[in-house]
């Protein structure tokens, strides 16, 4: 998966857990909650160590991975005059945004279920800057601006330097691009302070294998106390198995505005990390007409690929997927088990047939005939459902045993008295997609 | 070089993944290799020294080594590193790898989901050093008929059907090594196979990206066009529209980027690999295959017409004579039953006319007129090497002067009493043999061990008498019950002559003979004796011959110096037993008197 989003809390957390090892000379206070109603924010404040909650004024928002949260109206930090919300109104406020579906700006609209609260930070916008790191090409960037909030995407070309650090450059040269590149308006009271914390910034960003990190804005206020007002950050999730102890429990949230996954495709999910082999599902339509079950990651992309281009209709695919790398027969059937299921809940609004791609490409190791046992399995136990949906089979498939793995699926089929057409390496990958579709 | 990959490249295969080497040897037998494709196999943890492989109907043994700079050491024209670590260890064994000066031209490294700032760093070392790498998350690559990685192309008979068992016309690169095999047979199919072909990886960041490969591929002149399998995300393609834009490469290109699909879902839908997401419109492969037929890169309407756009292109060049006709090689089949042999010998074969010792027909070396010795014959079926004249002649020695040494050492007692029992040669012979151990005949084992052991160590032979004492260990090979420095043995006085006239040098029988100068110091019987000069000359004879200390140390581990005096002494013992055969002498019954008795009431228990 290798890039994937994190709250807002759990990059302050990180934050928190290794300030005193990367920001030695700044202070960074961590009062910052991850609550999933007013109820519990209100429950959060009666624990010890949280009594700041009832004791300053809060800012709140939802802390579900999207931005412009500003420009959304979904950051609370004023009833009458900013800096005056009170625990009881964040809490208030929480249960009306969650009561509603919200719609952003972008158009995605979803529920919101996770925010965050935090005290108000009173400053002034000469002490807001911004500062971000990622990884461009085969190089890390740093990102600074003396200009920190909402603005600075409008007019970024003027207003934030690039530093840009290829992966061998040595601390002692990175410390000096940094210092060579600090944004020239930045307060010349805070440039010092500004130079020595980009630089462990970018540190940070770099051992703690972010991916992307950007703090917007970050505020620099007296006796270098700094405040984390809004952060971006996401994990290059591949270096997790060596840094459990450094992030701590984190977890991966799912897009909003992108439904919850569905029970089949978390039990997939769940197969998938259980086992050696690969196995993957997305539901695209639960309604649509023609199900994919491919071998292999490459193969599965030009099966959707071959599907929207020739139906002339995307709402047609229903899912996109992939079992690879020789799973056993029953995770084979488990998943033939899975997509026939969801496959034969809703009958075709037009009354067509349905189809099932079981599709592949020429497989380097993986026995042909071996996985097909698992899905000649799930015929036999579905095969009243299949019937009664009018389901078609298109079988393509090549590599090890596949000579004896494609005679195994038509003798099951015609056993059973399904519709089947298969299909060997003599036939183009994909054309069973044109057949399937023609007729 | 032009080609990625020669009919002589071989590789060091890092894991022993023997299905895929299996199939690589396959492979070479199939296009008639001279040489195996994999010479050695790093396998960190394995205690064996080989892995029995099938070439063809028969077997051969390819090395194991627990570590890359071994067999790197072993194999200095073994330029390929095929490192099939996971994904937690790939990074390391690539950099130790890299580190190798000279060795390595190309590593492949198969790993899925190295971290991200691992894998860059790994792939600009590569770079810094000169090393191509091909991966991370690829099956690898192959230069048909010359070399294959691992599993690519599939079975033998896949790879026979999509022609890569001799080289095309067609240089392939992929990102997914899924559909590398399937483009590898559609290209079968519509024109006449590859030329070479490489799957990049399918990580975010890999060694060799697409520009690398085919900049490669057109200065390569058997390759006549290329295919390049693109997919959504990334800005990799681009760099080869400009390539083509300013005439870097002139050979026709045929292209198309899977993923199209991706741009029906806004987000969150992860389509391919974890290189594959569009960051950018530029990135879509929508836009990427529009930018390439803009280029003038040949690019189909969609992938199920990519088997008709090769066709037209193979074709055309064909009519243009840019292509002939390629002669198809004869094959050679790999059997399909094949059986794993039970046993390995690699000292003697009796399958020809004559039999023969490490390759020489016995009489060859049985006469007197053929100068070979016992020495000689002994290092032919011991060591399969013709051991010069000198060291045979000193192995001739040893066994001569062990040959016996009275009836009354326990060995020979034991032959005796046997034989005396009414028992036959060899129960006899067996039973002195028997006796032989760390006490009686051990301590040539025990000296060459300890005395190299102080040597290899840079011991002085006064730190050697101190460790030997904190051991808790008496120094063997030194000592003797009735033999002193003015009473002196005259076998080891022999032996040293021999060694000082025949030896080219003799380093730790000079090492112990310093020993000797202090241990008689304290004690006038303290001399090296018998078994210790055999046992440290032997390891001079065998440092002196070119071995390595590893070697020696197996030697000795072997049990290869009891051997000696195994084979010395049975003469002695046989002609103890003949000699009570012939005297005829009845059952021996050991005198009662001869015994303490001490034999108390059990207590109950």
């Amino acid at each position: 998966m290798a890039q994937r989003a994190i709250r807002e809390y759990d990059g302050k957390a990180i934050f928190s857990r290794h300030w005193e090892k990367y920001f030695s000379g700044f202070h960074y206070g961590f009062k910052s909650v991850l609550v999933t109603s007013g109820k519990e924010l209100l429950e959060k404040a009666e624990e010890h160590d949280f009594e700041w909650l009832k004791q300053e004024a809060l800012v709140a928002k939802p802390d579900m991975l999207f931005g412009k949260r500003g420009k959304n109206d979904l950051v609370l930090f004023r009833t009458s005059k900013p800096g005056d919300v009170t625990l009881a109104e964040a809490a208030k406020w929480i249960d009306a945004k969650m009561a509603a579906t919200t719609t952003l700006l972008s158009g995605q609209h979803g529920h919101l279920t996770h925010f965050i609260v935090e005290p108000f930070t009173p400053h002034a916008q000469e002490q807001e800057y911004y500062i971000s790191a990622t990884t461009v090409g085969e190089d890390d960037v740093l990102y600074m601006s003396a200009e920190g909030g909402m603005e600075v995407e409008e007019g970024w070309d003027d207003k934030v330097n690039e530093v840009t650090i290829p992966i061998t450059m040595s601390d002692v040269d990175m410390e000096h691009a940094v210092r060579a590149n600090v944004p020239t308006d930045i307060q010349a009271k805070d440039k010092e302070s500004f130079v020595s914390f980009a630089i462990q910034f970018f540190k940070f960003y770099r051992d703690m294998n972010f991916a992307y990190l950007e703090i917007n804005p970050i505020v620099m206020l007296d006796n270098n106390e700094m405040a984390i007002l809004d952060l971006v950050a996401r994990l290059d999730d591949t270096a997790g198995f060596m840094m459990t102890d450094a992030w701590g429990d984190i977890e991966y949230p799912t897009a909003f505005g992108m439904e919850d996954q569905s029970p089949e495709e978390k039990a997939i999910a769940e197969a998938d990390s259980k086992s050696g082999a690969s196995l993957k599902l997305t539901i695209l339509n639960p309604l649509g007409r023609i199900w994919t079950m491919v071998a292999g990651g490459g193969a599965s992309v030009v099966y959707a690929d071959t599907i929207a281009d020739l139906s002339g209709d995307v709402k047609e695919l229903a899912n996109y997927g992939e079992y690879s790398g020789g799973p056993t027969t029953g995770e084979t059937k488990f998943y033939a088990d899975t997509l026939i299921d969801l496959m034969t809940r809703h009958k075709d609004p037009k009354g067509r047939e349905k189809i099932l791609i079981i599709g592949g490409a020429i497989a380097n190791f993986t026995d042909v005939a071996k996985t097909f046992t698992g899905i000649i399995q799930s015929f036999d136990e579905n095969v009243e459902k299949m019937k009664e949906h009018k389901v078609k089979i298109y079988v393509r498939r090549g590599g090890p045993n596949y000579e004896k793995g494609l005679k195994d699926i038509k003798e099951a089929a015609d056993r059973l008295g399904l519709y089947i057409e298969v299909y060997g390496p003599e036939t183009h990958v994909t054309d069973i997609v044109r057949m399937a579709l023609e007729k | 070089m032009a080609a990625l990959f020669t009919k002589e490249t071989q590789a060091i295969f890092w894991n022993n993944n023997t299905s895929a080497i299996q199939r690589m040897l396959d492979y070479d037998y199939t296009i008639s290799r001279k040489t195996p494709s994999v010479a050695a196999i790093v396998a960190p943890t394995s205690s064996s020294k080989f892995e029995k492989f099938f070439y063809g109907p028969d077997e051969i043994m390819v090395p194991t080594f627990k570590n890359t700079a071994e067999a790197a050491a072993a194999f200095p024209k073994a330029d390929v590193l095929l490192n099939f670590a996971s994904f937690r260890t790939a990074y390391d064994v690539t950099m130790e790898a890299i580190k190798i000066k000279g060795q390595f031209r190309t590593i492949m490294v198969t790993a899925e989901g190295i971290p991200e700032r691992l894998a860059r760093g790994m792939n600009q070392a590569a770079r810094d050093a000169g090393v191509t790498v091909i991966g991370p998350a690829t099956v690898g690559g192959i230069a048909p008929g010359a070399f294959k990685i691992a599993n690519v192309g599939g079975t033998i008979e896949n790879i026979v059907n999509s022609k890569l068992h001799r080289a095309g016309s067609c240089g392939l690169v992929t990102r997914s090594g899924g559909l590398f095999n399937e483009l590898s047979n559609i290209i079968a199919i519509n024109a006449d196979g590859i030329a070479e072909g490489v799957a990049i990886g399918g990580d975010r960041f890999v060694g060799s990206v697409f520009i690398d490969n085919l900049l490669r591929m057109e200065s390569n002149p058997e390759v006549k066009y290329m295919i390049l399998l693109g997919e959504v995300g990334g800005t990799e393609e681009y760099k080869v529209i400009e390539a083509v834009k300013n005439g870097q490469i002139k050979k026709p290109i045929i292209a198309w980027c899977i993923g199209t699909i991706a741009k029906h879902f806004s987000s969150g839908v992860q389509f391919g690999h974890a290189g594959a997401s569009a960051n950018a419109d530029a990135e879509t492969a929508a836009s990427k295959n529009a930018a390439m037929a803009e280029a003038g890169i040949y690019v189909p309407a969609s992938f199920n017409d990519l088997p008709k756009k090769i066709e037209e292109v193979y074709s055309k060049l064909k009519a243009e004579g840019v292509i002939i006709d390629i002669a198809e090689p004869e094959l050679k089949i790999v059997p399909a039953v094949r059986h794993a042999k039970e046993f390995i010998c690699t000292i003697s074969d009796d399958r020809g006319d004559e039999a023969t010792y490490a390759g020489y027909p016995i009489s060859s070396v049985a006469t007197p007129d053929t100068g070979f010795g016992i020495g000689d014959v002994i290092s032919l079926l011991w060591f399969k090497k013709r051991y010069p004249k000198w060291a045979t002649e000193f192995i001739e020695t040893v066994i001569k002067t062990v040959a016996d040494h009275g009836p009354a050492v326990s060995g020979a007692h034991n032959a005796k009493v046997t034989a005396r029992a009414g028992k036959d040669v060899i129960s006899s012979l067996v039973t002195g043999l028997l006796t032989i151990g760390p006490r009686f005949g051990g301590a040539i084992d025990d000296a060459a061990k300890y005395f190299k052991y102080a040597n290899d160590n840079g011991m002085t032979p006064a730190e050697f008498i101190d460790y030997m004492k904190k051991e808790g260990k008496t120094i063997s090979g030194i000592g003797h019950r009735v033999k002193s420095v003015r009473n002196p043995d005259l076998r080891v006085s022999g032996l040293k002559k021999f060694a000082a006239e025949a030896f080219p040098q003799t380093p730790l029988l000079d090492f112990a003979l310093e020993v000797e100068k202090l241990t008689t110091s304290k004690k006038d019987n303290l001399i090296l004796n018998v078994d210790g000069t055999i046992g440290i000359l032997m390891v001079d004879m065998w440092r002196a011959l070119g071995y390595s200390e590893e070697e020696i140390d197996g030697f000795i581990e072997a049990g290869t110096l009891n051997a000696f005096f195994v084979i010395g002494r049975s003469i002695g013992f046989i002609g103890h037993i003949l000699d009570e055969k012939r005297l005829g002498m009845s059952m021996y019954r050991h005198p009662t008197s001869d015994i303490l008795y001490n034999v108390e009431l059990a207590e109950e228990i």
